[in-house]
């Protein structure tokens, strides 16, 4: 992205309190428009860098630039934009008519258009005859969409969500989100979303920033962050993912020889990777549902020989694990089926055979500790 | 399962504890207005004829009515004064980073734990180095004092319990510091400010020390009535007046009681509506 595209820009903020450093040199460009998504698990600094962008807290390092101007002199009541709080912060002794109409004070506006705006606004997040009720007479959902409606009313520039779906049960979270993609489709305004649930991110979001302790580690699509994270911490925090140790023993062109503990001697693609040389200690990352099971005896197919471990019946989906030689925790394999079948090749304890596609291998640069956490607790959920 | 939950079951011996701790209590002060009534000038039983004789008595006597307005007039001042400074006090502490706000809290609470008599005596002290004539203004000054730590005390745990999201979303929504404190902060705090006011009403309103320390030529109410008790055949008049303020306390109880479960509501929308 050039410079001038960005709509928001984070320029290489931090962020300390006393000794922690919430947020840690980050830098981030948000297009106009855009539905953008800080995910991360909790205590990562999310909620730290919402506030910086809303105005509730300043940075130590960096700035935050806004439609091109620099917010670090500007509180928080002169921003383009408006939040909605994680518990929803809706003014207890005010009705929801008198909580919509709050922040309209401060525009120019005369009690007739603003009590139009009002009416719209409550109509937008359908709590049409709502307006008399106080907070403590709403449920969850209505809370929030009074929250949304209140930030909305503003006609912000950008709208702020601390995770504003987080108190909601499953099934209200789902159709939320709906309505807020559709929402942010219809008022076109610029997104800002915390969530430390990736399905969530996943779903709504045009590009997500995958953040850990202060820092970003990457920003992509959902897509290219399923498909092409760019280490072993966003491939295991999105999805679920197989991570197998490899060394590099040849690098022929576009593709590399790896020798793996557990799937042999395979070829990869080496793709944009460029992070590794002949000899390299590296992680290759496979999603349980690139890679295909079949019986052992349908000779003549490439692939690796493993052993049944355990089956798992999820629904619409099933994971096989699969014990590999020279690897110790199983093999997670995604199957569509609708359940484990009570033929030969899928039994536990008979032999398998296990192939992927080309693209499927995903390279990464290994993180000692990161890859052996996360390949304990793959194991552990396996068996 | 029962309909009444665990904690609303009804517990015979706590009811009979209850009646016996109101009734410990009560029933002294309730002598109060028995003797108001009773036709002599004595406190003893067998009580004698009825008659209303005291409380005509105590509404013509000028001196104490006076004493009963200087009351009145330093208790209203004084409890003001008192919660304004515990308003600010407490959001002061509970919403900014202070340094040393432990220390600056423990000097502000201190008057709870001084001694009324030294304190009285290091403002007399004080004040007749400074060459100030002791006056009304002086014994408000005292009790306001005294008050601000019982306003603290009280306006406290009403800042901590609000959430400071409150505040930010009413900046966030284009308020300033000042509006947020007006429209969000005091409705929100509001039991808080009137409790504090009754409360530093009272403390004021029956305060004998420092009053007694700092009073000039106009006596409260309680310097009046201490020094009423040398004449026998003024007490009566005196208890009838007692009487009266017992009533009337009883009565702004229960308003102040009321005031709390919906009155905060009413008062806070109607001075916010935009
Ligand atoms: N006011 C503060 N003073 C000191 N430390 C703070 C403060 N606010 C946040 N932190 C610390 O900064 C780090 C990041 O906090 P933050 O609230 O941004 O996390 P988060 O990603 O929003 O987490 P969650 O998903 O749990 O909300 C945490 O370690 C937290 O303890
Ligand atoms: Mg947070």
């Amino acid at each position: 992205m050039r410079a001038n595209d960005a709509y928001i820009s984070i320029q290489a903020v931090s962020k300390h309190f006393g000794p922690v450093r919430a947020v840690d040199d980050i830098s981030i460009d948000i297009r106009s428009g855009e539905f953008f998504s800080l995910l991360g698990a909790s205590g990562c600094g999310k909620t730290t860098l919402l506030r910086m962008i809303a105005g509730f807290e300043s940075p130590t390092h960096g700035e935050i630039v806004i439609e091109g101007v620099p917010m670090s002199q500007v509180p928080p009541y002169r921003r383009p934009t408006n939040m909605v709080f994680q518990n929803y912060a809706i003014f207890p002794h005010l009705t929801v008519s008198k909580n919509l109409a709050y922040g309209l004070r401060y525009e120019k506006i005369d009690k007739a258009e603003m009590n139009t705006r009002v009416g719209e606004a409550l109509e937008m997040v359908k709590l049409g005859g709502f307006g008399a009720r106080r907070s403590h007479e709403l449920s969850g959902g209505q809370r929030q969409r009074v929250a949304l409606a209140r930030a909305l009313i503003k006609r912000p520039k950008v709208l702020l969500l601390d995770e504003p779906l987080g108190a909601l049960d499953k099934k209200l979270r789902a159709d939320m989100q709906l309505e807020l993609r559709a929402l942010q489709e219809s008022v076109g305004i610029t997104f800002i979303f915390v969530t430390h649930d990736q399905e969530e991110a996943m779903t709504l979001s045009d590009r997500i920033a995958v953040m850990s302790h202060g820092q970003v580690l990457q920003i992509a699509s959902p897509k290219e962050l399923y498909n092409r994270p760019v280490n072993v911490e966003v491939a295991d925090f999105i999805g679920q993912m197989n991570f197998i140790d490899a060394s590099v023993s040849r690098m022929s062109g576009e593709r590399a020889e790896l020798d793996t503990a557990g799937l042999g001697r395979i070829s990869a693609p080496t793709g944009e990777a460029s992070f590794f040389q002949e000899g390299d200690a590296i992680v290759v990352a496979i999603r349980p549902e690139k890679l295909t099971l079949s019986g052992d005896r349908n000779g003549g197919r490439e692939g690796v020989q493993g052993v049944m471990r355990a089956a798992t019946y999820l629904g619409d989906r099933s994971h096989y694990y699969v014990d590999l030689p020279g690897r110790e925790e199983p093999l997670v394999v995604a199957g569509s089926d609708s359940g484990p079948m009570d033929h030969d090749p899928l039994e536990r304890g008979s032999p398998v055979l296990v192939s992927w596609a080309d693209d499927a291998l995903v390279l990464l640069p290994r993180d000692e500790a990161l890859a052996s956490a996360s390949r304990e607790e793959s194991s552990s959920n396996g068996t | 399962m029962s309909e009444i939950s665990y904690i609303q079951r009804p517990n015979r011996p706590l009811h009979v504890y209850a009646f016996g701790y109101i009734a410990f209590l009560y029933i002294p002060v309730l002598f109060l207005p028995l003797f108001s009534f009773n036709d002599s000038i004595y406190f003893a039983f067998p009580i004698e004829e009825f008659t209303t004789e005291w409380y005509r008595q105590m509404f013509e006597h000028q001196a104490m009515h006076a004493a009963l307005a200087n009351s009145l007039k330093v208790g209203a001042v004084a409890s003001v004064l008192a919660t304004v400074l515990g308003v600010f006090g407490a959001k002061a502490v509970t919403r900014y980073r202070i340094p040393g706000k432990k220390s600056l809290i423990f000097v502000i609470m201190l008057p709870l734990v001084v001694p009324g008599i030294l304190l009285g005596v290091a403002l007399l002290l004080m004040l007749s180095r400074l060459g100030i004539t002791l006056s009304l203004y002086t014994v408000t000054m005292g009790h306001v004092l005294i008050c601000t730590p019982f306003a603290m005390a009280t306006l406290i745990p009403r800042f901590e319990g609000f959430d400071r999201a409150m505040e930010e979303a009413s900046a966030d929504l284009g308020a300033n510091a000042w509006s947020t404190f007006w429209r969000v902060t005091l409705p929100m705090v509001l039991p808080g400010v009137v409790a504090s006011l009754l409360l530093c009403f009272t403390i004021s309103f029956d305060e004998f020390i420092i009053a007694f320390m700092l009073t000039g030529t106009d006596p409260t109410l309680p310097i009046f009535m201490y020094s009423q008790l040398r004449f026998p055949a003024r007490l009566p008049p005196t208890v009838a007046l007692g009487s009266i303020i017992i009533f009337v306390s009883f009565v702004v109880l229960c308003f102040s009681l009321w005031l709390r479960r919906y009155g905060v509501e009413e008062s806070a929308s109607d001075g916010v509506r935009p």
